[in-house]
């Protein structure tokens, strides 16, 4: 298996676009994901009976072949970046949805109790105590939901949306190895990269976590 | 819908469908043989080398970013590019499976053993044992629902991923799925899908029943990724 | 202030946390709620915010029923401090004690300042206002627990075992501090604890629970030392009963001797400004070269238990009383402390016994159980009167028994 170099510099700009059409496609998803998961994962916190049946569902989802939801997805969404975007969403989910109960959980209820006892009402209780002390957790599920959407993008390219995983196609199609290697390290540059951001986010977001200089 | 999941039904049942060197009962097979020995594998490689780091204490960062590394890696590109290097073989799935399921039983290997009360740790070396007494006897032990957790993490993903066989040829319940988009024929897409998904589910419930087995007398605990 | 009124909380297991409480708190006292785990002490507190909500019955706080009222802002308007503070780790000091303020409106800045001010007020230095919880120590956070819940001014103050988990000395002083708030402040405070000598040291009353939600006996800490109502409550009081009305009662009403003329055998030394100095034995056999024993002088707020103690190690038996820049004012005698001791233990158990018989007319049974509990150590009072003996465990009983 040769690479030819000479190939890299001749495609700069395609690169360039296949990996913002890779974000374009990852992002949204995260986003997406998170904004489904908040709401489910208070409900499944505060009401237990709904827990399980919320996590149970969003675990089987989990075990569905990405391919194929994305192929499911076509009937509905036809062959748009919504397709793509909506099956990652739905792979998201999961590690979204268990780690905001996680963190949920993780709020201490004596720290809970305290804000309640001083008279905060449960929404307020919820957004100024119990949100940023589970957000740690909550984001370390933000972290791997990204680096694993932004690998799965590349299964999107049987719809035609695979960012970066066109390169695999295309590779594939014509036995030629090099825009498979520049596929997988661009993408995986693009996940440490992302991963990188959402820690700087991270720490940016927490104070109280870092030790007094 | 309702006539969709009508002819899934159909398509499920009928005894031809299940018969045959393309029936479903191979396919099944197929697909639980790379499931399974690609965890296998992993879990080999993984295991020692999730329990090292976590009894020594040392090179946890590295356990923690080779485990990003490896959910960053994109599978399909993984599978193309060994196809494209070792040409029509196995290699392509079990490599990339096996990189699949590596960082997740060495992140959760890891984490048991992190778990693991220092405390009770110090007591044990305080009574004497030696550090693989210590290993062995009391941080294995303590680590093993979250170990198992890991693993059968490790295998949902696996199952679940292991359509891609098909992707290079090879056989698995991805047949369907992929053999139902060349043909559009959604049905056997959802089909296929539906039968890896209920794989999935029934060997995560079995090893589920293994581990409820092993820690009949312990608290649950929360996993970790 | 605080009142319950025939109070039960039944939970759906079955447990009964709070049996038929009645119970009246006073505006501008500590009420100490005291008992064994699972006496339905905290289950009480948490009623008064209405943490938790009573079955039956009526809690209510400045005459307002607590069900009656919105719970949110029942609870801006009663302060509440918990074991281990409870403090938000991801907000400053500054901002966790300026949580309330800022609900109830406040604005910003002026929470702010409010919250600079109780941070001086707690004793806590203003550089501590920019940290996190987790950076202060143990007793540092407590402390501004309990300038949390001071926060907005509220006159009513819930403590949930607030010292529980800090080391003696650190509890002490804040102890100290809390009796030195309070006298400035003059809150209605609820404290729940299980130490009764915490309680002893901090109530302005004591309501002692027996498991089951039963409220056993409601007293000042002296009634209830000299005359616990029932064994379970002197079973809780513990066996140094006496001990512990000796530390409530002050030194300033007992009896003042002029020091002693030279002559006698030991001799008081004081400094040229009247400080004492040591007692010197003259009839040593190095005679007024005699090395100076160690003295402690004593201020009239200090208390009989201590006066005791240093009536036992002073090598004359006697206690040097000086005033507040310790000049030497007089000396009091071992005798004199016993005497008043017991006076004081005889009074405390003449108005508890005065008290019973109002509240249950026809039944002498009460104080008639005072006489017996105190019995056990009564017979060796007879000697304590002489004050020669080493019977000064429990100088009072003996009084005790004359007036059963």
């Amino acid at each position: 298996m040769t690479i030819d170099w000479g190939w890299f510099p001749d495609h700069q700009s395609d690169l360039v676009t296949l990996t913002l059409d890779h974000l374009s496609t990852a992002v949204p998803a995260v986003l997406f994901g998170l904004l489904i998961a908040l709401p489910l994962a208070v409900i499944a916190h505060r009401v237990r009976p709904l827990r399980g049946l919320l996590l149970g569902l969003s675990n089987i989802l989990f075990t569905i072949p990405s391919i194929a939801i994305f192929v499911l997805l076509l009937p509905v969404t036809g062959l748009t970046r919504t397709t793509a975007i909506t099956g990652l969403t739905i792979y998201t989910l999961v590690v979204l949805l268990r780690n905001t109960v996680e963190g949920l959980d993780s709020v201490p209820t004596k720290v809970r109790e305290a804000s309640t006892a001083m008279g905060a009402r449960p929404l307020r209780t919820l957004l100024t105590v119990e949100l940023p002390l589970a957000f740690p957790v909550i984001m370390a599920g933000v972290r791997v939901a990204t680096v694993m959407a932004i690998s799965l993008v590349s299964v999107a390219s049987y719809i035609g949306y695979g960012g970066l995983g066109q390169l695999f196609t295309d590779g594939f199609q014509r036995n030629y190895p090099t825009p498979v290697v520049a596929g997988v390290i661009l993408s995986l540059v693009l996940a440490l990269v992302a991963d990188a951001v959402l820690v700087t986010i991270q720490w940016l977001c927490t104070p109280w976590l870092r030790r007094r200089a | 819908m309702l006539e969709l999941l009508q002819s899934l039904l159909r398509w499920l049942t009928s005894g031809s469908q299940w018969s045959g060197p393309d029936g479903i009962a191979t396919r099944l097979l197929e697909h639980l043989q790379y499931s399974l020995l690609a965890t296998l594998v992993a879990a080999a490689i993984a295991l020692p080398v999730g329990l090292l780091i976590g009894h020594t204490g040392r090179g946890a960062f590295l356990a923690i970013n080779l485990s990003g590394f490896g959910r960053a890696l994109p599978t399909v590109g993984l599978v193309t590019l060994v196809f494209l290097a070792s040409g029509l073989s196995m290699w392509p799935v079990y490599v990339s499976l096996v990189a699949l399921a590596i960082p997740v039983i060495v992140t959760n290997t890891y984490a048991g053993m992190a778990a693991v009360d220092p405390e009770v740790r110090d007591a044990a070396r305080g009574q004497g044992m030696r550090w693989y007494q210590v290993l062995f006897q009391v941080e294995l032990p303590l680590a093993l629902p979250l170990i198992m957790t890991g693993l059968r993490l490790a295998c949902v993903q696996v199952v679940a991923t292991a359509t891609i066989a098909a992707y290079v040829s090879f056989g698995g319940l991805g047949r369907y799925v992929f053999d139902g988009l060349a043909q559009r024929d959604l049905v056997q897409v959802l089909g296929g899908a539906v039968l890896v998904a209920a794989l999935a589910i029934a060997l995560d419930l079995a090893l589920a029943g293994v581990q409820r087995l092993l820690f009949r007398n312990r608290p649950p605990r929360a996993h970790a990724h | 202030m605080i009142s319950f009124k025939d109070v039960s909380k039944h939970y759906p297991n079955g447990t009964t946390a709070v049996d038929r409480l009645s119970l009246e708190l006073p505006e501008g006292g500590i009420t100490v709620l005291v008992g064994t785990s699972g006496c339905g002490k905290t289950t009480t507190l948490r009623m008064v915010n209405r943490m938790v909500e009573p079955s039956s019955g009526t809690v209510s706080v400045g005459g307002r029923d607590v069900l009656k009222a919105d719970a949110a802002e029942l609870r801006r308007g009663i302060g509440y401090v918990i074991q281990q503070a409870g403090l938000f780790p991801h907000r400053t000091i500054l901002d966790n004690i300026a949580t309330v303020p800022l609900l109830l409106g406040w604005g910003r800045r002026k929470a702010r300042a409010r919250a600079a001010e109780l941070l001086e007020l707690v004793g806590l230095p203003a550089d501590a206002g920019k940290r996190y919880p987790h950076q202060l120590s143990g007793g540092q956070q407590q402390r501004v627990g309990v300038a949390r819940a001071l926060a907005a001014d509220p006159p009513v103050l819930l403590m949930d075992e607030p010292f529980g988990a800090v080391d003696p000395v650190v509890r002490t002083q804040l102890q100290n501090e809390l009796l030195r708030l309070q006298s400035e402040l003059r809150k209605t405070v609820v404290f729940v604890t299980h130490d009764i000598d915490e309680a002893v040291r901090l109530g302005d009353r004591i309501a002692i629970f027996r498991t089951g939600g039963h409220l056993v006996q409601c007293a000042p800490p002296a009634e209830l030392l000299a005359s616990p109502a029932d064994d379970f409550v002197a079973g809780f009081l513990g066996a140094e009963r006496g001990l512990k009305l000796l530390s409530l009662s002050t030194l300033a009403d007992v009896e003042r001797e002029p020091v002693p003329a030279d002559g006698q055998r030991w001799r008081l030394v004081t400094s040229e400004r009247g400080e004492p100095l040591g007692w010197r034995d003259t009839e040593g056999p190095e005679g007024d070269r005699a090395p100076l024993l160690p003295v402690r002088p004593l201020r009239d707020g200090d208390s009989l238990l201590t006066a005791l103690d240093e009536s036992l190690a002073s090598p004359a038996g006697l206690v040097a009383r000086v005033d507040a820049d310790g000049v030497l004012t007089g000396i009091t005698g071992r005798d004199a402390i016993h005497e008043y001791a017991g006076q004081r233990h005889a009074e405390a158990g003449r108005a508890a016994a005065l008290k019973n018989a109002a509240e249950a007319p026809g039944t002498d049974g009460t104080s008639g159980t005072d006489g017996t509990s105190g019995d056990g150590t009564s017979e060796a009072d007879g000697t304590s009167g002489d004050g020669t003996s080493e019977a000064d465990e429990d100088p009072k009983s003996s009084d005790t028994s004359v007036t059963a």
